[in-house]
């Protein structure tokens, strides 16, 4: 057991499967000698070599599409995109053949590939490199897309993705590379892809977030407890799409109230889709209109208004009691 | 920004004006950049740099081809690309701090630096994102009977995404008024040219579309003027597109992070003894053309310039947070 960051966490899990399974084949831009743009394959190149760590040239299109045939062949390619903003050209790729394969072949042919990429703001950054566009993938049919929070799911998650037999897109927050360390268990741990879970117990609101929001959201969650005495219950979803609703829709049975928090832009964001299934499932337990607390309808700003633009702890409890002012 | 073009002939005095002319912007960019590695250091500039130290010559020697009428599309090292094309250090300088000042009203930073008024359409995140601009831009100019000519620049590492192929093609087929400029530093980040191509020989691939080709040393800037200014008067009068690679060199890190894990510093210190500033100073001491007295000049001007540019930024102001959400189309209802 050791106290790891996340991109420590991240290269555990690539080195672990790596070791396990002569399958699993790194690759992206700089992955190898310089270990990647965040150091999260760092020294897999030293232990595995060129031929399970792969430097490509700059072609997105190409590594998705490279990875899509390896899977095909039996490889398990673990791609990385340096930002979730440069993904964009793999979309035609994944969308168009990733997420099809297995229908069109009625399961012959699958595609265990895994997409990896930062995403997400915090760092102060500028556009392309801070965003959040999760909405994308998650709404592809065939895909499956996961967001880890901290080091220790992020860790157990990535085992799970690389061993997944679908492909899967794995957004890695930025803000959380070296935010905090955690306990991660040298021997495997995996978690279950599509599968939420209750973080923080509480009878009074539910909140519902993922990946580097579920820090601000146990922020909130805090200070309503001390302030207002109020038992907050927090589902982080671990994974985006398929959407695990079971926890979120259960918990606000109980609890009546709801707020979701995302950074990705309001219209059509994950929130969208979570209300719909809080609508279908839980409506007749609603005590107040369910908040979401999002990012803009816009390309995130630039560092300035950084802050502005990215759910606070503030403003996810401005949130929070106005939902919990509502009458019914 | 250069109105007029090169004259075929000029005066002594004339030549002088020009090799010194060259010289000052060559520095303006140097100092420019010194000033960004500063402020980012100071965090008055935040997210990810990218300097242009050492390929001044490139920048520099094609603006002088290029008339107020052509259009410019660049890459995220362009700071200096936007400076010579006459969008002041003080925007710029605004720009990357964030302010709405800046030539992209704080919104697009370092990496995004755009200017309708002098047709600079941008610098751009995406490595090789501006190829196929810079053909659409060309084919409205042909559709519309302009005689202008789009200048593309971009690093050699964009030689490797699908769009540099799509454009060298589209351009080619349709015959549209384009300079390809590739700016070949050798490094695209960690990865060296000899890693991502099959060729190598950049000229031999644009010529495999059929585009009129030249390779030109880019630490010259002179030899890249010249090189500009003919293929651009090729494209000029309709030949079609034209590719001028310029063999070139960054001097310092890809970005602010960037550990060097894939080159020699001796490498880093042979390029620097042909820095595009220091030799072309040379060059005209021994000719004559440049005493110490005009560098001291064109320093304190370009000190002057910078200076004035920082403090200028340091005034500008932040965009309100209620406007954030303008300009993202055309018409927007608030929520
Ligand atoms: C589509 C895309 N992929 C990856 C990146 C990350 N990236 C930024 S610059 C760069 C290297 C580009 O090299 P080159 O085109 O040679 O330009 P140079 O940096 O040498 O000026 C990479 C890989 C990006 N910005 N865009
Ligand atoms: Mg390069």
């Amino acid at each position: 057991m050791a106290k790891l960051n996340m991109v420590q966490a991240l290269n555990l899990a690539l080195r672990q499967e790596m070791e396990k399974d002569d399958s699993v084949i790194v690759l992206g831009e700089d992955v190898g000698v310089d270990g990647g743009v965040f150091r999260v394959t760092d020294g897999l190149i030293d232990r595995f070599g060129e031929g399970r760590v792969v430097d490509t040239p700059l072609a997105e299109s190409g590594i998705a599409g490279m990875s899509i045939g390896m899977a095909i062949y039996g490889l398990r390619p673990v791609a990385e995109i340096q930002f979730s903003g440069f993904a964009y050209h793999c979309f035609h790729q994944i969308e168009s053949h990733a997420a099809r394969l297995r229908l069109r072949t009625q399961g012959a042919v699958t595609v265990p590939m895994v997409l990896r990429a930062p995403y997400g703001g915090g760092v102060r950054a500028l556009e392309h490199h801070s965003e959040s566009r999760e909405a994308y993938w998650a709404h592809m049919p065939g895909v499956k897309m996961v967001i880890p929070s901290g080091p220790r799911n992020a860790r157990a998650l990535m085992v799970s993705a690389i061993r997944d037999p679908d492909p899967v897109i794995f957004y890695e927050a930025k803000a959380l590379y070296r935010a905090f360390r955690e306990e991660v268990p040298d021997e495997e741990e995996t978690l279950p892809i599509g599968e939420s879970q209750i973080v923080r117990e509480g009878t009074d609101l539910t909140m519902i977030a993922y990946g580097a929001m579920i820090r601000p959201v146990l922020e909130a969650a805090d200070e309503l407890e001390k302030k207002k005495g109020v038992q907050t219950e927090v589902i982080d979803l671990l994974t985006v799409s398929p959407l695990d609703d079971r926890l979120f829709t259960e918990s606000v049975k109980k609890t009546g109230r709801a707020v979701i928090v995302h950074e990705a832009p309001r219209s059509f964001g994950p929130g969208a889709e979570i209300v719909s299934r809080l609508v279908e499932k839980s409506f007749y337990h609603l005590e107040a209109p369910i908040a979401r607390v999002t990012g803009f309808d816009m390309v995130i700003p630039l560092f300035a208004r950084e802050k502005a633009y990215i759910p606070s702890a503030g403003r996810i409890f401005r949130a929070a009691v106005q939902a919990l002012e509502t009458e019914p | 920004m250069n109105a007029q073009r090169t004259p075929k002939k000029k005066t002594p005095k004339a030549e002088r004006d020009h090799v010194l002319h060259l010289l000052k912007n060559m520095i303006r960019i140097r100092r420019l950049e010194e000033a960004c590695a500063e402020l980012y250091s100071a965090m008055k500039i935040r997210g990810f740099l990218h300097l242009y130290d050492g390929q001044e010559a490139v920048a520099v020697g094609v603006m002088e081809a290029l008339t107020a009428e052509d259009a410019v599309v660049a890459t995220y090292r362009e700071h200096g690309h936007a400076l010579i094309r006459g969008i002041s250090a003080g925007s710029i300088l605004a720009e990357m701090f964030g302010k709405q000042e800046g030539c992209s009203r704080g919104r697009g930073g370092s990496m995004h630096l755009f200017d309708a008024k002098t047709r600079f359409y941008g610098g751009n995140a995406i490595v090789g994102g501006g190829l196929p601009i810079a053909v659409g831009l060309a084919l409205a100019d042909q559709m519309q009977q302009r005689p202008r000519v789009t200048g593309c620049f971009f690093g050699e590492g964009a030689v490797a995404e699908g769009e540099f192929h799509e454009s060298m093609n589209l351009a080619s087929l349709w015959k549209l008024p384009v300079l390809f400029v590739c700016e070949n530093n050798l490094y695209a980040m960690g990865t060296a040219l000899k890693l991502s191509e099959s060729v190598t020989d950049l000229v031999r691939k644009a010529s495999s579309y059929d585009v009129a080709a030249a390779s030109v040393d880019g630490m010259d800037v002179l030899a890249v003027e010249a090189a500009a200014q003919k293929a651009a008067a090729a494209v000029r009068s309709g030949k079609g597109p034209h590719f001028l690679e310029c063999r070139t060199y960054r001097f310092r890190a890809h970005s602010m992070f960037d550990p060097e894990l894939y080159r020699d510093k001796a490498e880093v210190e042979d390029w620097k003894k042909r820095c595009p500033i220091e030799a072309f100073s040379k060059t005209l001491k021994t000719e004559g053309l440049l005493t110490d007295k005009d560098r001291q000049k064109i320093e304190g001007e370009a000190a002057k310039e910078i200076k004035e540019a920082v403090a200028f930024a340091e005034a500008c102001t932040w965009e309100p947070v209620e406007d954030l959400t303008r300009f993202v189309t055309s018409e927007r209802r608030s929520e």
